[in-house]
């Protein structure tokens, strides 16, 4: 009864979408489609002040000259920007209230998810600021965070309690004519997180937002800004799941990231959206903007878990702007079925001695197709520039698809520049040792992927190393779940 | 213990084992020997449960039990054991993680709970001293980047920590200098017990020179066409196949 190379492909491809369910909750959604009418009324709903309408209709009118981008490596059906609604909110939230007022449908949600917010609190010492469709309903922690002058809340909060701040950096790293969704997300972005840690202040949590997609043909449009002030620290979790539906669901995410001079970022990402059934039909489109920008001898790290949406399109980035600064990203992409993947980043060297390390882990099954897509960029004046990059492929079956494509633009003699790739397949011969060993084939698979992805799983935060593991061995392991 | 009975096993339609006869009792060593291409490595494959080669004729029996029905790894965690010729690489595993998940899903289908870690260290401490093998060892990625010799022994090391019933050595000698054979062989000597037993698949006579078989089987053509005492080996050595060879035919 040992596995053939068939039947490993077949279990692969029955695997279902643990979170597969849609909780029935009153909301408030406007009507489809999108015009200046409506981005207005999306700034009113929110009460915010008119520098922001004004910024967002400013975005809008960027975004309209725009033409959506097809130089990546997915295909699909263009969404129907007119047959979105842009804004849809549970209609009992209230900022104000606290965790015993908030919807019991939403915490019975919370909890088939498996991350009930009292739970967090009390085992993991994270902050939980949950964006729920559209609109912050629970924010925690803010106490312990105030004392320290840490500001961690909802970004429509923040527009409205520190203009200041948000007037210097929104748009500061992702500008509104970047690219098509960013601008689109400027123009009518929902909600999302805002985050600053003031000079030399290191941060004594986990900072945790969890997003969630819930409401049918909605639109997700989540803008997040974190700024760490000179010489601060902190690390920032982000992790995704929805319940799985048949439409398809755009979700055009902005996430900008400032690091001051000495500052250090840590951003970490587990991203589970519906990828679509094994048909291929339905899952979520990801085309996600995320930037940071490093000032002298600051650095970011981009960490990233991703296994869900049908397309993802996503290249956290970073700009090496101060001398010495330092850039990282660390990816693991898991492909299976339909799903299509284009992935990877931009290390753009503008100071002096600055650094960048990229490891991309790609893991494709079933019919999918995952693109690692890097750029490396050194100006002029960017002397004794160096990186690292390595990109490893590790394919199961034989109709799925790996493919690298790695930029490398160098403008300066001193930079030394290394690029290592590799591609490799999940053996009959490794399933067959590790079967003669005792351990089955689902065992082996994951045992096998584990390995492969280890020098990534080792950067994220213990916790959430944990639920990772967890989440590669369920998007490739078919009949566990 | 294990008793194979006619086995006739293709691979791809092509006939490889025709018609195999062998008993093999506890607290025993056979020794296959028998030139390339003679079926030796396939004969191992098929007691291991390799689905690729298939019994067309015959049985494989364990203590009792057709094992036609078995998944290799539930034949694992009966006790056969297959001390591979040519050892996978599987990176960013570690030999420790990879020994600690075997170990366990054998305990699981016994029932058990999982080895307790200051059980498992001290298991590996034992082992690892009596197979002469460095510690750093422990905790690079299996197999990758070992030389021939480190290959094959971290697999007689697996085979000290799982404590097989049945250990097929699929050509452990190959790829092992005149130091490493000796530790090789002096751990697998160490292990057999009147409870356990081992088939020493070898093209050479140097190995038996250390693990010494209770029988020597020559294999040709997919079958055992002479069996006898150590001494046959010595004759192999001696007079090459080719005598045998001429003697099947006649």
């Amino acid at each position: 009864m040992a596995y053939t190379e068939e039947e490993l492909k077949k279990e692969l491809e029955t695997k279902e979408y643990e979170y597969g369910f849609y909780t029935d909750i009153e909301s408030e959604t406007f009507p489809v489609g999108l015009s200046e009418e409506i981005v207005i009324a999306i700034s009113k709903k929110k009460e915010e002040p008119e520098w922001m309408t004004l910024w967002r209709l400013e975005a809008f009118k960027i975004w309209k000259e725009m033409e959506e981008p097809e130089w990546a490596n997915v295909h699909y059906v263009k969404p129907d920007f007119q047959a979105i609604s842009y804004y849809s909110a549970p209609k009992k939230a209230d900022p104000n209230k606290t965790l015993d007022d908030v919807d019991p449908e939403l915490l019975e949600m919370y909890k088939k998810l498996g991350i009930s917010v009292d739970e967090q609190k009390k085992l993991q010492n994270v902050a939980v600021d949950i964006v729920m469709d559209s609109v912050s309903v629970a924010t925690t922690f803010k106490k312990t965070l105030g004392e320290k002058g840490i500001i961690f809340c909802s970004i429509s909060e923040a527009i409205k309690e520190h203009p200041e701040l948000v007037k210097k950096y929104l748009g500061s790293v992702v500008p509104k004519t970047d690219n098509f969704y960013a601008a689109l997300n400027s123009a009518v972005f929902s909600d999302g997180s805002f985050c600053y840690i003031p000079k030399g202040v290191r941060c004594p949590m986990e900072l945790s937002t969890y997003f969630r997609i819930n409401q049918a043909g909605t639109g997700q449009f989540e803008r997040t800004l974190v700024i760490a002030d000179e010489g601060s620290y902190v690390s920032y979790l982000e992790g995704c799941t929805a319940p799985s539906r048949d439409e398809n669901q755009l979700h055009a995410a902005v996430v900008e990231l400032v690091s001051l001079d000495d500052a250090e970022i840590k951003y970490s990402t587990v991203q589970n959206w519906f990828p679509g059934n094994k048909e291929g039909k339905g899952g979520v489109y990801n085309f996600v903007t995320k930037r940071a920008l490093c000032e002298k001898n600051a650095k970011v790290s981009w960490t990233q878990v991703e296994t869900g949406s049908a397309v993802t399109w996503k290249y956290p980035s970073c700009i090496l702007k101060g001398d010495n600064s330092i850039g990282e990203f660390y990816s693991i992409a898991v492909t299976n079925n339909y799903q299509q993947a284009d992935t990877g980043t931009k290390m753009i060297h503008l100071g002096k001695n600055t650094r960048s390390t990229i490891i991309s882990k790609g893991i494709s099954a079933g019919k999918s197709h995952n693109s690692y897509r890097g750029l490396v960029q050194v100006s002029s004046r960017a002397e004794n520039a160096r990186n690292f990059s390595q990109c490893d492929s590790l394919l199961m079956g034989n109709e799925c698809g790996a493919h690298t494509f790695p930029y490398i633009e160098v403008k300066n003699k001193s930079a030394m520049i290394e690029h290592e790739a590799t591609t490799s397949k999940i053996g009959e011969d490794q399933i067959f040792y590790c079967n003669q060993r005792g351990i089955d084939t689902e065992k082996a698979i994951a045992l096998i992927v584990n390995g492969f992805s280890k020098e990534v799983l080792n950067k994220l935060p213990m916790e959430f190393a944990v639920e990772a593991q967890k989440l590669l061995e369920i998007s490739l392991e078919g009949s566990v779940g | 213990m294990l008793q194979i009975k006619n086995l006739h096993a293709s691979v791809e339609d092509k006939e490889i084992l025709r018609g195999i006869n062998l008993e093999v009792k506890a607290g025993e060593v056979h020794a296959i020997m028998g030139p390339n291409g003679s079926g030796k490595s396939t004969l191992s494959s098929v007691i291991a449960g390799k689905e690729e080669f298939e019994v067309t004729e015959g049985q494989v029996i364990l203590d009792g039990e057709d094992l036609e029905d078995i998944s290799p790894e539930e034949r694992a965690h009966k006790g056969i054991f297959l001390s591979f010729q040519y050892p996978v690489e599987i990176p960013g595993v570690s030999v420790t993680n990879f020994m600690k998940t075997a170990i366990n899903e054998g305990r699981k289908a016994k029932g058990l709970e999982d080895m307790p870690a200051k059980d498992m260290l001290k298991l590996i401490r034992e082992k690892s001293e009596m197979l002469e093998i460095d510690r750093k060892f422990l905790s690079r990625s299996l197999n990758e980047g070992f030389s021939g010799g480190e290959k094959k022994r971290n697999e007689i090391f697996q085979m000290a920590m799982l404590e097989p019933k049945l250990a097929i050595l699929d050509e452990t000698d190959s790829g092992l200098d005149i130091d490493a054979l000796r530790i090789v062989s002096n751990g697998v000597n160490k292990l057999r017990s009147k409870d356990n037993a081992v088939i020493v698949i070898t093209h050479y006579q140097r190995l038996l020179e250390y693990i010494v078989p209770d029988f020597v089987h020559v294999l040709h053509n997919g079958k055992i066409v002479k069996s006898g005492g150590k001494e046959l080996a010595l004759e192999l050595e001696e007079k090459g196949y080719d005598w045998l060879k001429n003697e099947a035919t006649v």
